[in-house]
């Protein structure tokens, strides 16, 4: 069991941090950032490919960096630190991830070297309009002749749905859900983006007889190696709520430093003070939790629960700390002027995007019998 | 960065298990997990046994018993104990006095106490709350004043846990009422609890039991070899035990315990013509208390591996804010399970009403007190306030 990041992950942190220091060094850079398409900035995005951050979990031979989860962790903490709206954990750990699990020789070749020098954005089109968080699809459908498969119906919600160059989407073939590539001018697709509550971009899909490639080989039912990589975007999107969370936090004690009301700074309340006090412990309990699932992806244990169990104390976390921070601010904390309101509105988009503490709550509650106690040192 | 314990921390791991499972007497292990209140002589032979296998002080020095554990090590072995049910090494004796006397005593008071104290031959008891004196300790108006060879102390303590079988007390007194900040007047003094002048007077708490005490001291004559290291610097040497007594203080092992007997006195219960175990509402309230419970466990993890040179990580505080409360929740959660078998307490033999049960609301009323004591839940928010957050 240990705990602490060794000299190179401290430099990768580091580097990390340097790059997106300076290309948000305040929340105004991020607002003019997240006001036109496509809702990120290309040029911070080449930056962090060149950084060899687009392939760091992948394999050197698919053109990656074959770094792992501890790596990729360490880059989506410093993307939630300030908000950086680029998205690495929906392209690089889940669309690049269920290609780099599941791709062919040629589809790793081909999908992930892009991906990692900065050229072909993919994103992950499985939400459907009426379901939540499921691993498996529903609204499309594949259909096959004569060797070539098309794909008619529609994703909805689809982060980054409209600038992606490359979509891996998942639909009903033959009775099991299966994955499939399908590029962004292909014929018969249909893309109208749109602005998300924390600036993200988002894309409602249809499909009418568009040309797909299957991903991977064989017939056989894919639904498993989803649920797979969205734990590992789970934890991986909990280490970017941390990063935010740590950022609401220090940027609400400092606040309450300087703010002063009736002759005196807020910091002289107790009644603040403590619930600043509150913050802090949610905070290093999620993150004691996060990275210990992260040590479960890395080590290949059962990642699926561990995921769950990092989701619910993130989320948890996640709400206390980003409604807090806008209380102990004041009206503040609810402009759009003002940073804090958005690591709010970020922190809840991130508590929507792949399951909810209520929802991994209800996962965890079904196993409950089967164990007598939880022991985090054999998972 | 790594998950797995390396084989070494696996084996001794393994190696406490098997010794607290098998070689500590199974009718006092039943009494620790049935929350029945041990007897002296039980608290006695527990910490005899531990001692003899060289478990009861592995965090002294090596000269005085201890065993040169890394801070995991003595996570492990703290927890194993409290999982397998063992009764802690007496924590006055082991985390509070033992360690002051092996830091800051003389070499005739650490040859004199130590070997003692380890074996539970002497049992000590603390002096320090007094009745306007609680989470504001330094305000103590307990007085020693000097008289020839001796100290003679006059005033009165309060919440002395199991004062009752005390043989000695370690005792904060004033001993310069002028020192310009109140600090700095306080000394750290030891005595018997039989010296002409020491009265006991038991406090009844809301479960019924007796487990803390008043004492009160009349013209107390203490020798003055009997005062630990300088004259005036007793604040110190409190702050030093006080640091101590907050580590372990989370009792995450035994929290375990009480989630997993509540699962399992749940499947004995209908509820709604199927076993409480059953019920959705039940099962979520265990996975978040469980889940709840691993965040502690692993938070404690992480302090323990990054506590370095004897000083606690900064988080310390939140194990014990987080440990007390859901040892608190873990007691309420039993109340819930037992329903209205919650209310019958102390119906003796003769009765359907299981033990667990019975003892289930005499137990959460009592646990009260671990928000309580230890450093108050207030006051380790002020601290993370104050020491963490810069507030």
């Amino acid at each position: 069991m240990e705990f602490s990041y060794d000299d190179e992950q401290n430099g990768l942190r580091e580097a990390v941090s340097g790059l997106l220091a300076r290309a948000y060094s305040d929340s105004e850079q991020r607002r003019r950032v997240v006001a036109t398409d496509p809702g990120f900035d290309e040029k911070t995005w080449s930056r962090l490919a060149e950084m060899g951050l687009l392939g760091l979990p992948f394999a050197e031979a698919d053109g990656g960096m074959g770094a792992g989860p501890v790596e990729v962790s360490i880059v989506a903490e410093e993307i939630g630190r300030v908000l950086a709206p680029e998205p690495f954990v929906e392209a690089v750990v889940l669309a690049g991830g269920l290609v780099s699990d599941l791709g062919t020789d040629a589809q790793r070749a081909e999908v992930l070297g892009a991906l990692a020098e900065g050229t072909l954005l993919p994103a992950f089109a499985h939400a459907e309009v009426g379901t939540r968080w499921e691993p498996s699809a529903r609204a499309v459908t594949a259909t096959e002749d004569g060797g070539s498969w098309t794909l008619t119906g529609v994703k909805e919600p689809v982060p980054n749905g409209a600038r992606a160059d490359l979509l891996v989407v998942s639909a009903v073939a033959e009775g099991v859900t299966r994955l499939f590539l399908v590029q962004g001018d292909a014929a018969g697709l249909t893309r109208t983006g749109h602005r998300n509550h924390d600036g993200t971009r988002s894309a409602r899909v249809e499909f009418a007889g568009t040309p797909a490639q299957p991903l991977g080989e064989g017939a056989g039912d894919q639904a498993a190696a989803i649920e797979k990589a969205q734990a590992r975007a789970r934890v991986a999107y909990g280490h970017e709520a941390l990063g935010a969370m740590e950022t609401a936090l220090t940027t609400t004690a400092e606040y309450l430093k300087t703010r002063k009301q009736f002759g005196v700074p807020l910091s002289k309340f107790q009644a603040l003070t403590f619930r600043a006090a509150d913050m802090y412990v949610s905070l290093e309990l999620a993150r004691s939790t996060v990275m210990w699932a992260t040590l479960v992806v890395d080590a290949d244990g059962d990642v699926v629960a561990a995921a769950d169990r990092a989701r619910l104390q993130a989320s948890r976390a996640s709400r206390h700390i980003g409604k807090e921070a806008i209380q102990l601010h004041g009206g503040i904390g609810v402009t759009a002027e003002y940073s804090v309101g958005h690591y709010t509105s970020r922190l809840t988009a991130l508590d929507h995007l792949l399951g909810d503490g209520d929802w991994a709550l209800a996962r965890l509650s079904r196993t409950v019998g089967e164990h007598e106690t939880v022991d985090p040192l054999r998972s | 960065m790594r998950l797995q314990l390396s084989p070494e921390d696996q084996s001794f791991r393994d190696e406490m298990r098997t010794f607290f499972t098998t070689q500590v007497p199974e009718s006092i292990r039943e009494a620790v997990a049935a929350h029945r209140e041990l007897t002296k002589e039980q608290f006695v032979e527990a910490q005899r046994g531990l001692n003899a296998a060289g478990l009861a002080v592995p965090h002294w020095p090596v000269e005085w018993g201890g065993r040169d554990w890394t801070p995991l090590q003595r996570h492990i072995w703290r927890e194993e104990m409290q999982l397998a049910a063992v009764p802690e090494p007496l924590a006055f004796n082991t985390s509070m006095i033992g360690p002051v006397i092996a830091t800051f005593g003389s070499q005739e008071q650490k040859e004199r106490f130590l070997p003692a104290t380890a074996n539970l031959d002497i049992w000590w008891c603390q002096g320090f709350s007094e009745p306007d004196a609680g989470s504001d300790l330094a305000s103590l108006r307990t007085t020693a004043v000097r008289d020839g060879d001796d100290w003679v102390v006059n005033g009165q303590k309060t919440w002395t846990t199991l004062g009752q079988h005390a043989d000695w007390i370690f005792c904060l007194v004033r001993t310069d009422p002028t020192a310009e900040k109140r600090q700095r007047g306080i000394s750290l003094l030891l005595f018997p609890m039989d010296t002409p002048g020491v009265t006991l007077r038991p406090i009844e708490l809301l479960d019924g039991g007796f487990e803390v005490n008043e004492v009160f001291f009349e013209d107390v004559r203490v020798p003055s070899e009997n005062l630990v290291g300088e004259e005036n610097r007793g604040w110190d040497y409190a702050k030093f035990l006080l640091g101590n007594e907050r580590v372990g203080i989370a009792r995450i092992g035994s929290t375990k315990r009480m989630l997993a007997d509540a699962k399992s006195h749940a499947r004995q219960i209908t509820s709604g013509g199927a076993p409480l175990a059953e019920d959705p509402f039940f099962r979520a309230r265990i996975a978040e208390l469980e889940n709840e419970l691993l965040a502690l466990e692993l938070t404690a993890l992480r302090v323990v591996a990054n506590s370095v040179g004897g000083k606690p990580h900064p988080a310390s505080s939140v194990l014990k804010l987080r440990g007390s409360e859901l040892q608190q929740a873990a007691t309420e959660l039993l109340v819930d399970v037992a329903g209205p078998l919650s209310v019958p307490s102390f119906t003796g033999d003769g009765s359907d009403v299981p033990e667990w049960a019975q003892v289930s609301t005499p137990s959460y009323l009592n646990y009260r007190k671990v928000s309580i004591y230890g450093g108050s839940n207030e006051v380790q928010r002020t601290i993370i306030a104050g020491s963490i957050l810069g507030l």
